[in-house]
């Protein structure tokens, strides 16, 4: 059965809580990269030149078709003892590819944001003497991100349970946190029940959060 | 009504546009002089809204010329953003910025266009606010507003660019009567004030009482372009008597 006694005694000597502080630095620091690449890919992908157009098509392609975790051992193993990062700390790593891998989402999502924006829109921007680059920055991608925040909410969600992953290149979050002190203790079933119940708290509060916070920024765009 | 000069603002010379296989304008000829206000009519798919986005530059033509003022806009390297800046548009849908509010979308160009300070930009954004009656709505955001109040924002809005002449894309089209007439009241009141203005429009009586000239549209081609009194009058062309006949149902 579930040893409570355990799971308070981690908690309280600070071990699972700089876990899971851990886990959102991690998620924080991947997202924004996620949210930046993916606005650049998103550019990319709508470029009306094929070079910058197909390489951001492969890109997302190549990043949504592999497992993240091959990701997370490929860029750890891999790629970064070949660009001379031999003794970088993995949660770099971590972070670098869980923030390429969310990027490729976000880029799909932030297209899909600006494809959405009504043509009157551009046409009304491109009337006034405004350039093509200003149009995008001050009319279509301020309503682009507006109308993509739910889904960068959800792509922090996401990234909270999946930094998980990174476990497996002993970056001391959360769960690589639980396997330690579970292994050492032989309290598998607790530890994980331990670290499911902090996860999903992690969760259901950030989700809250994220609606409050949409339901704020939405106030002008309702009747 | 102020004195029309006799000076061309703009002008047309054998204007095609052609997507893809269709031809839309079949060498448009014509001339607007400053003050002017042109309303343009036609049935649907006439060349009436493809002709006004030919003078942004929204659309670009096949073949011919477009003066404006001074400029050819359809020469060889000409920035459209020139172009653009002294042409304002409205448009049937009024496509307001929503996520700005009213006094925002009309600073937005005057500043990154024009390169105007906050404070001027705000001067003449209220000014003009108060000029279409909507001083009151400086910080509401679009979607808060009526229709016609929408509409009178994005007059302002292309007026704040200060262009020589204005375009109307069935401006009153997606509007309830009683707001068409509180938005064809501004456009009147601009008209006075000697604006130049091209207003492609299903509003028979308006284009009857308002217009300098009006021109009729066919085809892609100009039919007749005359005073009011000529054209609801006493036409020439027998496409005109019979245009006039089905939407007047007379």
């Amino acid at each position: 059965m579930v040893n409570w006694g355990l799971i308070l005694s981690e908690i309280q000597n600070g071990n699972l809580i700089y876990g899971a502080l851990y886990t959102l630095g991690i998620t924080a620091s991947s997202v924004t990269i996620g949210v930046i690449l993916g606005l650049i890919i998103a550019m990319l992908r709508l470029s009306k030149s094929p070079w910058l157009r197909l390489p951001a098509m492969a890109y997302v392609e190549a990043l949504r078709g592999t497992p993240m975790l091959v990701q997370i051992l490929l860029f750890y193993f891999g790629i970064f003892p070949l660009l001379g990062f031999n003794r970088a700390p993995a949660v770099y790593a971590g972070i670098i590819a869980a923030g390429l891998n969310s990027g490729a989402y976000l880029g799909e999502i932030f297209r899909g944001g600006i494809l959405s924006i009504d043509k009157g829109q551009r046409e009304a921007a491109l009337s006034l003497g405004l350039k093509n680059h200003q149009v995008m920055r001050f009319v279509i991608l301020p309503q682009a991100l507006a109308n993509a925040l739910p889904a960068i909410g959800n792509e922090f969600v996401t990234m909270i349970k999946d930094s998980s992953l990174v476990s497996v290149i002993a970056v001391s979050e959360l769960t690589y946190r639980a396997m330690l002190v579970a292994a050492r203790h032989y309290e598998y079933f607790t530890m994980y029940v331990g670290i499911a119940l902090i996860y999903f708290l992690m969760t259901f509060t950030i989700s809250r959060v994220l609606a409050r916070l949409e339901k704020h920024l939405r106030r002008g765009h309702v009747a | 009504m102020t004195a029309v000069t006799r000076k061309p603002m703009i002008r047309l010379e054998n204007v095609h546009k052609q997507f893809g296989p269709l031809e839309v304008l079949k060498g448009v000829s014509a001339t607007v002089n400053q003050g002017e206000m042109v309303c343009l009519i036609g049935s649907s798919g006439s060349g009436k809204t493809t002709l006004l986005r030919c003078l942004n530059l929204l659309e670009v033509p096949t073949s011919g010329s477009i003066w404006i003022g001074g400029m050819e806009i359809t020469a060889p390297g000409v920035s459209m953003t020139d172009v653009r800046r002294e042409t304002g548009m409205v448009f049937q849908h009024f496509n307001l910025f929503p996520h700005m509010s009213v006094l925002r979308n009309l600073m937005l160009a005057p500043i990154k266009v024009r390169g105007l300070g906050y404070e001027e930009a705000e001067a003449t954004a209220l000014s003009l606010l108060a000029k279409v009656g909507l001083s009151d709505k400086a910080d509401a955001y679009p979607r808060q507003l009526s229709g016609g109040q929408q509409q009178r924002v994005a007059i302002a809005r292309a007026m704040a660019m200060k262009p020589e002449v204005l375009l109307f894309d069935e401006a009153t089209s997606a509007l309830d009567p009683e707001m068409t007439g509180e938005v064809l009241k501004v456009m009147r009141q601009l008209s006075d004030d000697g604006m130049t203005m091209m207003v492609v429009t299903h509003e028979m009586a308006f284009a009857r009482e308002a217009a300098h000239r009006v021109m009729f549209l066919a085809e892609g081609q100009v039919v007749e372009y005359d005073t009011p009194e000529v054209v609801f009058g006493n036409p020439n062309h027998p496409k005109t008597r019979q245009f006039l006949q089905n939407v007047l149902k007379i």
